[in-house]
């Protein structure tokens, strides 16, 4: 039935086509480039680019960064999605906004103050250095730096799951005997458990791409600092390009499982809500 | 287990947490948001103008250098998005009241580009238009310059930020339905009155809602642009890009000068989207029924 009506509409060749094409020359196309070029190694060839010492620090910087910012952001997005949901208080509807301004700020800007902050004289670096916690080119400023960038993803997707808990759940297990904190633990955290997985994953993905944020704060030293994205633009202007491809390849595949493993948590918790 | 019903009275429980949790949790989540976003802003808009007005109002416009690359990103960004919502509108369609084979497939190629690096998606566009690249030796014997000048800059630019639009309309076009449409056609409209009569003005919210995400993206987009432009100042040099050579050569107050025009941007489509979720909740709400 639904299908008859729906066909009754003009505009499915025109829109579908020119969509399709679209996509196709923006897409397709420079996708298909980028895993040919990488084809035209050979496997040793390939093995001796992506396996080099350098590569692999750099991988192993960026995938951990990516993880302990997409750890912190865990723990800092629940947070702050409890407290805006929860609770009333005057400022909310600012700070609420406030969440989104990492995915609207562009990322250079955000590396730029980021340093600058964090540096022995800046504001939070005069209290932090003598302290020996270094913000700015260190393994933690680049960390720092991606969980700002990753922030709203978490917040964004905690907020409407625990919006939709009704009060009366909670009412029913108190009334049964339950703490608070049992509430909290056997009730709350495992219905919100899903949508903190999938910002998780989202997060992490970001930060495993992240280059403008990075570029400043990171001393981008071979080996100690260079993330993956620095060391493909590093070997770009070497004009390496078939090594920066391959090394491209892999940051691509590893986007690509984190888009799968997205999509198969965001059907887990659907089903589960 | 059920030991101690009567301690609990039901007033009690409605309240919520004791009242020590709440302002603790309350001033923590304040906190890290003042730490991790809000000292961040006020920190540019301190560094740009520690120094007075007259001093930043020269750091901006005494640098022509700088200047162009604030014309040079308001010239590349309208073009992205509009390249985005001629798209966004045929897929939204597409996607909103048909179903064909390949439905799924085709908007998992639609979120593809959030899930590539933009310095990957730079990478793309240098193999193609790069002088090893698949076209460089046809548009080099041409004697087109696409790599490094306005089209490779538009075109990575699209790349980027092509999911705001349609990601925005897809749900708004699900949520009104195609009773209105149908009624139009069946009642004599052509497809082309249909759409401007009918479904136009019916997404023109979520429409603007989308051009607003993708304009700030494409403003502020760093990695791909980075890897094709060349970065020749004065040439082919965006804003985001200016405000790193600047801050190489230790210009810190050019840097921040700049750099507050992109917050005041970001600062401005925040506003605005709130103001529009706030107005027409529609868009909210039309999320939850998304399949």
């Amino acid at each position: 039935m639904k299908n008859n009506t729906r066909n009754a509409l003009p505009g499915l060749s025109l829109s579908l086509g020119y969509s399709m094409t679209y996509l196709s020359l923006l897409v397709l196309i420079p996708l298909s480039a980028c895993f040919l070029k990488t084809a035209t190694l050979s496997w040793k060839e390939m093995g001796d680019v992506v396996w080099s010492q350098r590569t692999l620090s750099a991988y192993s910087l960026t995938f951990s960064s990516a993880f302990f910012a997409a750890v912190i952001n865990m723990v800092l997005g629940f947070w702050v999605a409890w407290v805006l949901v929860r609770y009333e208080f005057p400022g909310k509807r600012l700070l609420d906004s406030l969440v989104d301004l990492p995915l609207a700020l562009p990322t250079a800007v955000a590396g730029l103050v980021y340093s600058s902050l964090y540096v022995e004289n800046g504001w939070f670096g005069r209290f932090l250095v003598p302290l020996g916690i270094e913000g700015a080119y260190s393994k933690f400023g680049i960390v720092w730096v991606l969980v700002f960038t990753g922030f709203p993803f978490v917040v964004r997707t905690v907020q409407p799951v625990l919006e939709e808990i009704e009060p009366e759940v909670e009412e029913a297990a108190r009334i049964m005997g339950a703490s608070r904190w049992q509430v909290f633990t056997r009730i709350l955290f495992p219905m919100v458990f899903p949508a903190l997985l999938t910002g998780f994953a989202q997060a992490f993905a970001r930060g495993l791409g992240e280059y403008g944020s990075v570029v400043f704060v990171s001393s981008n030293i071979p080996f100690v600092s260079e993330m993956a994205p620095v060391l493909i633009v590093a070997r770009l202007e070497e004009m390496a390009y078939a090594e920066a491809t391959a090394i491209a390849t892999v940051l691509l595949i590893a986007s690509f499982t984190m888009l799968a493993m997205i999509n198969v948590l965001e059907a887990w918790s659907k089903r589960r809500g | 287990m059920v030991k101690d019903t009567r301690t609990i009275p039901i007033h009690q429980i409605r309240k919520g947490e004791p009242a020590w949790v709440k302002a603790l949790l309350i001033t923590g989540a304040i906190g890290i948001l003042v730490i991790l976003i809000g000292i961040p802003v006020l920190h540019v808009f301190y560094r740009a103008f520690e120094n007075g007005l007259k001093a930043y109002w020269t750091s901006l416009t005494g640098n022509r250098d700088t200047l162009h690359s604030i014309w040079l990103t308001l010239s590349i960004a309208p073009r992205a998005v509009l390249l985005n919502l001629i798209f966004g509108v045929a897929a939204a369609w597409a996607v909103a009241r048909f179903r064909f084979p390949g439905r799924t497939f085709f908007l998992a190629l639609i979120d593809l580009p959030l899930a590539i690096s933009p310095v990957v998606a730079g990478l793309f566009f240098v193999l193609l238009f790069g002088m090893n690249g698949w076209f460089g030796e046809w548009l080099d014997a041409h004697g087109l310059q696409v790599l490094f000048g306005t089209p490779a800059l538009v075109l990575a630019t699209s790349f980027v930020t092509l999911p705001f639009i349609v990601r925005e309309l897809i749900p708004v076009m699900e949520a009104y339905g195609d009773e209105e449409e149908l009624a139009g056609i069946s009642l004599g409209a052509s497809g082309w009155q249909m759409f401007w009569r009918i479904t136009l003005p019916n997404i023109r919210w979520g429409l603007l809602y989308g051009m607003i995400l993708c304009n700030a993206r494409a403003m502020g987009e760093y990695g791909a642009v980075y890897m094709i432009s060349g970065r020749i100042s004065g040439l082919n040099d965006t804003m985001p890009l200016r405000v790193e050579k600047l801050f190489q050569e230790y210009d810190m107050a050019g840097a921040f000068a700049l750099a507050s025009l992109l917050t005041l941007l970001s600062l401005v489509t925040l506003g605005l989207k709130t103001f529009l979720d706030k107005k027409y909740p529609v868009h909210e709400k039309s999320k939850e029924g998304q399949e």
